[in-house]
């Protein structure tokens, strides 16, 4: 039902004695397909609509000068200017804040715009940020080079070190940040490690779930007091809108919305609109989406041309046991290495395939698939792509939410024998 | 390619210009030629759009046909089928078919002297008989609404061939994803792509769908001529809602038959149309020209008055009050009050809608939500305290 706190929000259930199987129970009374559907949104509608519309207004009217002093005076919650809030914008972020756990959620341009949105309000000059070093290489680029200007000092440690993360901490470190699972390796944090690191020295926690979702993942339930998405990735789901999503408490949020009115990062009335129509097949997606990635992973594992395959949901993979402890499943995101080629041997394999395309993104219906060096690290050093891990052999792909076999198919055919 | 796989990507190549992996929405409405009569394949936008080009690629891929039109609704895409009558000619339809149908053929093609004959299209033998020496063309609806009566459309297409007789299947309730008409025979496929194609309640839109390019080139005619073509922004949507429709329609499906057996169990229900339970007279046949489920409408009749059922339909919490179907909201209505109000009343009676009629548009809700909600609401309008 859309009375998402009583379903959504209870604390997360501790069962140390068997994980997985307290993973199930939780899967099979979850339904977040009725809260991806109605979550946030009325039940009676402007005009009797079953859709919301799409306010494409600018700006509110004021019946009279009264109703303006009303509206400061009283605190009256109604629009007042686009930049401020949109009705389409208050049932998406309602809808998202559902399907989290999270008290509120507040929608963005786009993911960047959001991981910036809590960048710049939660730092100020002399404060101290620390991140795992797996991550997206605009959020990295924009601690170092932008962050910086505004005298914010950016540490990196080792992803998932958490004695390195706890060294680098001092009296100035304001926030902790990872991906989880990160990018393209698709590490897994210990987020109960995580947020109590967090917890323990009053510095608030940010992770960017953007490759899990809240269908895998959900942060709040340990603790973490900022998660970010890139919402155009699995959330709007169908490559065809940009957005970004920052979740948590009201209180965690409030300099984040208070920033975003002023600095106006926000979403587009169509964009929004089409994430809330993205996330009404939310979960019929992801479970593809999951079922795809773990099937090509097994797949490529088993074949004999690939070097190495990173997917949280194999036994091979590092954080395995983590993932399996707490996440519900392991999204569509597959990178491998591609035994003994060079850069050159591993774009053919790339450009053989038929059914991903060629581009960068991830979490549409169609897959995608990409070579880290060309498309992300094509100017970066090679010394720091190989502290990075980002090797001339590896390759990731998105995979979408087509037919199992017609993807396996096709990676067959482009690997050759 | 399986058919998840195709409905997302044919049609749906990357724009050429800009490698855009989603397509541009081409919302001109004329196309500037380079010299005067030489179009570079669009020349203006009720002729041909590229925008809907690309959704008649996939809808028509998905049908199995050659070629298909995307219309304005699901009455014009029927209505652009009967273009092909003449005056004189004669219509032979199902009894189970949509109120709007049954309108456009009683009282606009009649002005057209266009005649009209409705028969029970699972009876097969009197169906064949009521086909006259002036017959053009046969119209079908399987599954049908609201009695959700399955019509065995080989069978029909058999009949149709020997008579010489174009047969148009309205595909809506089926979606391709459960029935390929053209594959048993059917000459033109009909969808209101309101429901499962675009599948979000937001898009008016119709299809139609052959597999040979004469009669194509005839029903082309037909639209750009009256001009009933759908707009650049719903077939946008359509292509989206399309990328999904495969997960859609199984898990709807999935969810109708538990919501079915519920129903069956029910001591408040007289009876469950749904053509997925082996009690149905269509059982055998859905069986057989159904893949992967029996849809997700029902409709079953509650053992009470027109008044009780009206009180139903608008005490559910979940299920909202409202005509259409195929999205992801679940719908409930009453076809006596609604979606049949166009009948006669004495055809409503003589084709089964009792005024305790309750049809239900299943969406993609958890099914345990939905259950609650129909029992909580039987409750309320029969006055019977007992909910379990």
């Amino acid at each position: 039902m859309t009375t998402t706190e009583t379903k959504l929000n209870s604390p997360k259930e501790k069962n140390t004695a068997d994980q997985s199987q307290a993973n199930a129970d939780k899967s099979a009374t979850r339904k977040l397909s009725t809260d991806a559907v109605h979550a946030g949104e009325a039940r009676q509608k402007p005009g009797d609509a079953i859709t919301d519309p799409v306010f494409c207004a600018s700006t509110y009217t004021f019946a009279d000068s009264q109703s303006i002093i009303d509206f400061i005076e009283q605190g009256q919650v109604r629009e007042e200017y686009g930049r401020y809030g949109n009705p389409g914008e208050k049932v998406v972020e309602a809808k998202l804040a559902a399907l989290e756990g999270a008290e509120e959620g507040l929608l963005y341009a786009s993911g960047m715009a959001a991981i910036v949105g809590v960048f710049m309000s939660v730092l100020n000059a002399g404060d101290e940020v620390i991140f795992f070093d797996e991550c997206y290489h605009r959020s990295r680029e924009f601690c170092y080079k932008h962050l910086a200007r505004f005298g914010v000092t950016t540490h990196q440690v080792k992803t998932g070190d958490f004695d390195a993360m706890a060294d680098a901490i001092n009296e100035n470190t304001r926030l902790l940040v990872s991906e989880s699972p990160t990018n393209p390796h698709l590490s897994v944090i210990d987020l109960e490690k995580f947020a109590n690191l967090g917890k323990k020295y009053q510095i608030d926690s940010m992770i960017d779930a953007t490759l899990a979702t809240p269908f895998n993942l959900r942060p709040i339930e340990f603790g973490v007091d900022y998660v970010a998405h890139s919402a155009t990735k699995y959330l709007g789901g169908h490559n065809d809108l940009l957005a970004g999503v920052v979740l948590g408490s009201r209180e965690k949020l409030a300099p984040v919305r208070n920033l975003r009115g002023v600095t106006g990062g926000i979403n587009h009335p169509h964009s929004m609109y089409l994430l809330s129509r993205g996330l009404k097949t939310f979960e019929l997606r992801m479970q593809r989406h999951n079922a795809n990635g773990q099937a090509v992973a097994e797949f490529l594992e088993s074949h004999p041309r690939v070097e190495r395959v990173y997917y949280p949901g194999l036994e091979s993979h590092r954080d395995h046991a983590i993932a399996k402890s707490q996440m519900h499943g392991f999204g569509g995101l597959v990178t491998f290495l591609i035994k003994d080629a060079d850069w050159r041997a591993t774009a053919d394999v790339v450009d053989r395939v038929k059914i991903a395309r060629i581009a960068p993104s991830l979490g549409g219906v169609e897959s995608l698939i990409e070579q880290p060096l060309l498309m992300s690290y094509y100017e970066a050093a090679p010394e720091d792509r190989q502290r990075w891990g980002i090797y001339d052999n590896m390759i990731r792909m998105s995979c979408g939410i087509e037919n199992t076999g017609d993807l396996i198919e096709d990676l067959n055919q482009a690997l050759g024998s | 390619m399986k058919f998840r796989t195709r409905a997302i990507h044919v049609g749906n190549a990357p724009d050429k210009e800009t490698g855009a992996v989603v397509q541009p929405i081409h919302m001109a409405s004329t196309f500037v030629m380079p010299a005067a009569g030489e179009p570079t394949g669009y020349d203006y936008s009720r002729s041909g759009n590229p925008t809907r080009t690309a959704v008649e690629v996939t809808i028509a891929e998905l049908e199995e046909g050659c070629a298909a039109l995307a219309l304005a609704s699901g009455m014009s895409a029927t209505h652009a089928a009967m273009l092909l009558l003449e005056s004189g000619d004669h219509v032979l339809a199902g009894t189970d078919i949509y109120g709007g149908t049954y309108r456009l053929l009683h009282n606009i093609l009649n002005r057209s002297g266009v005649a009209v004959t409705l028969a029970d299209s699972t009876e097969l033998a009197k169906f064949e008989a009521a086909i006259r020496p002036e017959t053009k063309m046969i119209w079908i609806e399987s599954p049908g609404n609201p009695l959700m009566s399955v019509t065995d459309i080989a069978a029909v297409a058999e009949i149709a061939k020997k008579h010489g007789v174009l047969l148009g299947v309205d595909n809506t309730l089926a979606s391709p994803v459960l029935t390929r008409p053209l594959t048993l025979g059917a000459d033109i496929v009909m969808h209101s792509a309101t429901k499962y194609l675009s599948g979000h309640s937001d898009v008016l839109g119709g299809a139609l769908v052959v597999k040979d390019q004469e009669l194509f080139d005839r029903l082309y005619f037909g639209v750009n001529a009256t001009g009933a073509v759908m707009s650049p922004m719903s077939c946008f949507l359509t292509t989206r809602g399309i990328k999904t429709l495969e997960l859609r329609v199984l898990e709807q499906s999935r969810t109708t038959m538990k919501l079915a057996e519920f129903l069956v169990e029910h001591p408040l229900v007289a009876k469950v149309n749904y053509p997925g339970l082996a009690i149905h007279p269509g059982h055998e046949i859905a069986k057989r020209q159904m893949t992967g489920g029996f849809g997700a409408m029902l409709s079953f009749e509650l053992d009470g008055n027109f008044e009780q059922a009206k009180k139903l339909v608008e005490s559910t919490k979940l299920f909202q009050l409202a005509v259409s179907l195929g999205a992801v909201e679940s719908l409930i209505e009453q076809p006596a009050s609604m979606s049949h109000a166009s009948y006669a009343a004495e055809d409503r009676a003589a084709h089964g809608i009792s005024d305790g009629l309750v049809r239900l548009s299943v969406g993609l809700e958890h099914v345990d939500d939905l259950k609650n909600d129909l029992e909580k609401a039987i409750a309320i309008a029969t006055g019977e305290s007992k909910v379990s």
